[in-house]
Order: structure tokens, then sequence, then C-alpha cells
């Protein structure tokens, strides 16, 4: 009585769904031996760095899901956390290969204190509204796209190719968020000023993308060089969009540390102890 | 919500690889031309990036319609087709 | 309301052949009104039904989980997105149908008025709730209405990977620790009567099935369906290692059915006129959503409409 369309529809090898929902370790079959001449704890606290900023990226994005101001924007931002969070798998997943430990992605997501945590700070405060999180995704696209540009040279291949995947990702984002950016900067005047705030907001956490660690410069990237070309595209964007470049200065850091040292916001512990919950309360339990 | 700000109706039309014919495969709301394409690419295709996209604003559309006896195919029912104007990137947004 | 008797005969001869009727064909007002209803409270259905399930995004317990989860709720919104345009094609305006979602006029699915409790309901909504409305679902791939029945090709073929995604999680956990295998079973205790009661209400007790089956609107009546879905559950609970709530439960090889015990379906009447467990926080969500978007959505068309002028002077 039953059309044969279920049958039909459940094949076997739609490769349609999401990167990564497939298999558990992002990994797999990827060779991980530390090349010669490169400090495998180096090259895991870096991974952690930038894996970091990934997964708390996208952890505040994933708290747009289901309440995005247009459901076209739904399946655009879920997206964008997706990218994200793959590519904070993959990055984790390394740094457990590469500091020899072998931990997975999930001991260092779920089980780690925040103060072993490596974001920067402009991921982890909270959404204020559409804007803000507009603002911060730009900022943080721009800023991680041309990061992610120059590591695809990176002396430890598998980093170059993780870099080399994020970058077509993280291009999509920076469009995304500037277009937004522009629509509500050249919008109406009520958007117009929400954007100016979202921004002015957000500037605080701009300096520390470009400080770094040391471990930055030694390893990968010294995000210094990366100013003058986000300093360019925001120009751009903020130009296309009527807005100011906010004059907020940088936050300071805590006796000299911040993100990259384990130093957080107040709101990093919450948002952690979310992220963390169930995983923590089942300690011997498969997922 | 005002009338003003519903975002217009675009159809959307796919071509899944190259060999193939542009299909509809559905619509979608977006505030301009620009934002139909990047939200079809979403929505439709999961931002395959193989894949080319035509989007066009539904009232543009001239279409026939047998049972209301219209002219079969008139000049301008695909004159969507012929002018993919909707892939211009406006000049003052930035093209990243 | 008068309708021209030779519409209405080739109209009714589109069906009776088999056809899908397409968007501009002429349809009766009650085919147009029936379908309106059917799609609209159906994307309602997949926007809500987001909800439950966002409610574990942020607190799944492995990465790999979470990737699934938030790809899972991403594709119900698309599900939602291909649903208000097939309602558009007959008229309807999708602000239109928010509006009524938002305001309690249309109704969606009321197993989403359930809570999330654990995240093992993550698994059970999509082995069982996924799993009935696929069974709800797979027949509407044949709907009368053209573009409802391509959208739910779409909605069917997707549909198949979230009741996979349940079922194997649940085994997952299941192989796991013994408090893993009670937040299964529990979970399981809860959704089970749910799922059925979403097949609708008894044949007997169905005004619009009729009409909707003449029309080739539905192809199956409810207890047809419910059938179907207890006898592909039954055998996946023993794989799973579960059992289901109802001491009736057993096989019946004179039917070749599970027969099943009585739906309660006073909570259920409950739950439909308002007051489940969730029903207000639902709606409230959404239209919170919907009015704290609203600047964003102005913001876009005043953009555009600036952008067009300026396109135009130049």
């Amino acid at each position: 009585m039953f059309d044969n369309a279920y049958e039909a529809l459940t094949e076997e090898g739609d490769a349609r769904w999401a990167f990564g929902t497939g298999f558990a370790d992002p990994l797999s079959g990827v060779d991980t031996t530390v090349p010669s001449g490169v400090d495998g704890a180096e090259l895991a606290a870096y991974c952690l760095m930038l894996g970091d900023d990934a997964l708390i990226m996208s952890h505040r994005l994933q708290e747009w899901c289901t309440r995005a101001p247009e459901l076209e924007d739904e399946v655009a931002i879920a997206n964008i956390g997706l990218d994200l969070l793959g590519q904070a798998r993959l990055l984790l997943a390394r740094a457990g290969k590469a500091d020899g430990t072998d931990r997975g992605e999930d001991e260092f997501a779920f089980l780690r204190t925040e103060q072993a945590f490596r974001n920067v700070r402009l991921v982890e405060v909270g959404n204020a509204d559409f804007a803000f999180s507009m603002a911060r995704l730009l900022v943080f696209a721009t800023w991680r796209l041309a990061l992610l540009q120059r590591l695809v040279d990176s002396v430890d291949p598998v980093l170059a190719a993780i870099a080399a995947k994020g970058v077509k990702e993280v291009a999509y984002h920076r469009d995304y968020a500037a277009r937004w950016v522009v629509r509500l900067g050249d919008g109406t005047e009520l958007s117009h000023q929400r954007m100016q705030n979202g921004l002015t907001a957000v500037w605080p956490y701009v300096g520390e993308l470009f400080t770094g660690h040391p471990v930055e410069s030694r390893i990968g990237v010294d995000p210094a060089e990366l100013r003058a070309e986000f300093d360019a595209v925001l120009a751009q964007v903020l130009t296309a969009a009527t807005l100011q470049l906010p004059e907020t200065p940088a936050l300071a850091t805590v006796l000299g540390r911040s993100g990259r040292d384990g130093v957080h916001t107040e709101e990093m512990g919450y948002l952690l102890a979310e992220l963390q919950s169930v995983a923590r309360a089942h300690p011997d339990a498969t997922w | 919500m005002t009338a003003r700000s519903n975002w217009p109706l675009y159809e959307v039309f796919v071509r899944g690889k190259r060999g193939l014919n542009h299909v509809h495969v559905g619509s979608l709301h977006a505030a301009d031309e620009e934002m139909a394409v990047r939200h079809a690419r979403d929505l439709y295709t999961r931002r395959n990036e193989g894949v080319s996209i035509w989007v066009v604003k539904a009232a543009d559309i001239t279409a026939s319609s047998p049972d209301e006896k219209d002219p079969f195919f008139a000049p301008s029912g695909d004159k969507v087709y012929r002018h993919p104007t909707f892939y211009d990137i406006p000049d003052d947004v930035p093209h990243m | 309301m008068s309708e021209d008797p030779a519409l209405l005969a080739h109209f009714e001869a589109t069906i009776a052949a088999d056809q899908r009727v397409e968007p501009r064909d002429w349809v009766p007002e009650g085919y147009r009104r029936t379908m309106v209803r059917q799609i609209a409270q159906h994307a309602h259905s997949e926007i809500i039904g987001m909800q439950p399930e966002d409610n574990w995004i942020t607190r799944a317990p492995s990465l790999r989980r979470k990737a699934i989860l938030l790809a899972k709720v991403q594709d119900e919104a698309g599900h939602g997105l291909y649903l208000y345009s097939a309602a558009e094609t007959l008229g309807a305006d999708r602000a239109e149908l928010t509006e009524m979602l938002v305001t309690g006029r249309q109704k969606y699915s009321s197993i989403f008025n359930y809570p999330t409790l654990s995240f093992a309901d993550v698994g059970v909504i999509g082995w069982l709730v996924d799993g009935a409305a696929i069974c709800n679902q797979v027949p509407l791939c044949r709907s009368s209405y053209g573009p409802y029945a391509r959208a739910m090709i779409r909605v069917c073929k997707e549909e198949s990977f979230h009741q996979r995604q349940g079922y194997e999680l649940l085994m997952t956990m299941m192989s796991g620790s013994d408090a893993q295998r009670e937040m299964v079973q529990e979970s399981v205790n809860r959704w089970w009567w749910p799922s059925l009661m979403m097949f609708g209400p008894p044949d007997g007790d169905s005004p619009n099935t009729a009409q909707s089956m003449a029309w080739k609107i539905k192809r199956h009546t409810n207890d047809e369906l419910r059938q179907r879905f207890v006898d592909m559950s039954v055998p996946q609970a023993e794989k799973l290692g579960v059992s289901f709530p109802d001491p009736d439960l057993r096989w019946n090889a004179e039917r070749g059915h599970y027969d099943f015990g009585a739906i309660d379906w006073s909570e259920l009447k409950r739950v439909i006129s308002g007051n489940g467990p969730c029903n207000a926080q639902r709606v409230a969500h959404r239209r919170k959503a919907h009015e704290d978007g609203a600047w964003v959505r102005d913001a876009a068309a005043a953009h555009a409409a600036k952008h067009a002028r300026r396109e135009a002077a130049a």
C-alpha cells in the first residue's frame, strides 16, 4: 500500500548533509606526524588558539538559531556556525596529535577549564543584538581570513590543509557579515544607529587580535602583520555602510594577560558551563 | 510589519552541473538580487560552489497558463532567462 | 461561491487522472483554502519544531553531535522555507502566514508543545517523531498539488537523515553507561504516546479526511498511517533494547499487525487547545524572534530601495 518513494529517498551515499556529521574523527586517514624541526607542544598550543577561536565563535552563532531576523538568515548563520565548528574540530584534533597526548577534540572542548581555553575575548562576549553580532562577525572573519590566507604556507602540512579549507569558508563569512553591515549601516535611521552602536561595542576587543602571543609568531602567523589588511577591508566596508570607524580604546589586559593566556571575560564561565554541562555530568558516557 | 518592508519573492533556478539546464527548484524572499543569490546558494545547494544559480523576481515572470488560454509563450514570457543581469554586483557593496 | 462548471470539471478530471495541479491552474476555493492551511501548518511545524532541538545545540556533549544537531535544525529552517514557498504559489503571503502563527491563529504540530528534557530526547525525536513525520509525509510526495509534492520530496529526503541520526545516537547511548540507557528509556517513555498522536484523531473523528482523500491531498487515513508506524517501530525498539510504555502492545498474527493500547486523547486535546507544557513558550519565542528582527528586515528593504533609486538615477 505504501509508495516505494521511501526506499528511494533513504538511499545510502547521499553526500548532501553537512560536513563533519558523518565521521567521528575529523582527521581520520590524515598523516599527523609532526614535521621535523617543529616543536609539537608549540604547534598544539597554536592549534588550540585558532581552534578555540572557532569553537567559541561558533557557540555564539549557534545562539542565533531560532532567533534570526529572517528564515533565510537562519540557514546562513547556521552554515557559518557549522563551518567554524568544523574548523574547531580539525584544529583541536590536530592539537591532540601534535602534543603527543592523543587527546581527542571532545576532551579539549568539554574537559578543559576556562583557564586552558586560548581564544581571544572578542568571540566569547554575548550577542547583544543582530548589529553587534554582524559587527563581530565582520571583524572576526576579516581577521581570520587574512590569517588563514597566510597559514596555507604553514610548515605543518596538516595545518596548511586546514587553513586552505577554511579560507573558502571564512571568505563567505566575511562577505555575509559585510553585506549586513552595509545594509544596516545604509538602511534606516534606526538601523544606522544600531549598527554604529554595535560596531562601537565590538571595537574594544579588536586590539587584542593583533597583539598576539609569542607562540603565534614563532609557529604560525604573526597577527601584527594582519593589521594593515584588516584596516583596509574595514575602511572599505564602513565607507559603503556610511559608518564611522569607532574610536573606542582597546580593552586592557589583566596584568598583561588576556584570552591567549587563558584570562577571559566574566561571560566565558557561563558559556563553558553551558557548553560542557552534559559532557561533564556523564564523564563515562559515549555519545 | 509594514507591506513596504516585505522582501520580494524570488524564483530560483539551479544548474546542478555542466551540460544540464537550469531547473526551477523553488523560491525565497530577499531584499535584493544579491541577497537572493546568496540565500539560494545556502538553501538550495548548501553552498556547492560548482553549480550555477539564477534568481529572478517572481513578479517579473510572465507566464503562459494553458488553462487560462493565454497565448503560448508570449514574447515577454521568457525574458528573464535571456537577461541574467541579477549577477551584477552593486558598486557600493565591496566585492569580497 | 458559485464556480464555473467547466472549470470545475476540468479540475476534477485533472485530479481523477492523477495529474498534478500546478500554480495558476484554476482550483475550487475550498481546495485552495485547504491546501494553504495544510502547507502553512506544515511549514509552521518545521519552524516551531526547531525550538525543542535547538534547546540542546549549545549543550550537545560531543562536537560531532553538535554539528549533526545544528545541521538538522538548519534543515528544518530550510524545510519551512520550501513549504512557505509552496504556499505562496497559491497566493498566500509568508508575512501573513507568519502573522497567523505568532498570533496563534494557525496551528502547528502539537508534538512540539512537549519539552525536551534530556539529551536523549534529541535521539528519540529523530527516531520516533521524525519517523512518524516520515510516515505522514512520504505519501505527500504524491500530493495532488505539484509545488507541495515537490517540496515534500526534498523534505523527505532530508528527514531520512534525521531519523537515521536519531537512531544512531540512541544506539550509541544504549551501548554506553547505565545512566545513558536509563536516559534513553525515560525519554522513550515520554515520547511514545505523543508520537502516536501525531497521526491525528481516529478516522471516525477526522472531519477533513474524506474530502482530502477525494482531492488526493491526503493519500492514507490517520489510522492506516499510525498502524504502519507502530509496525515499523516495534522491531526497531527491540533491536535498540528499549520498551514502549504500552502493556497492550503485541503482535496480532491474524491481522498481520501489532495491536496497541487505547490512546488517551484527553491530554492531547488539552495540548491542542493551547494548554500543553510548551504552547505559550513556543509561540512567544517565535513572536519575539520575528519582532526583534523587524528593524533588520526594514533596514534591508530600505537599503534595497535606496540602491534601486541610485541605480535608476545613474
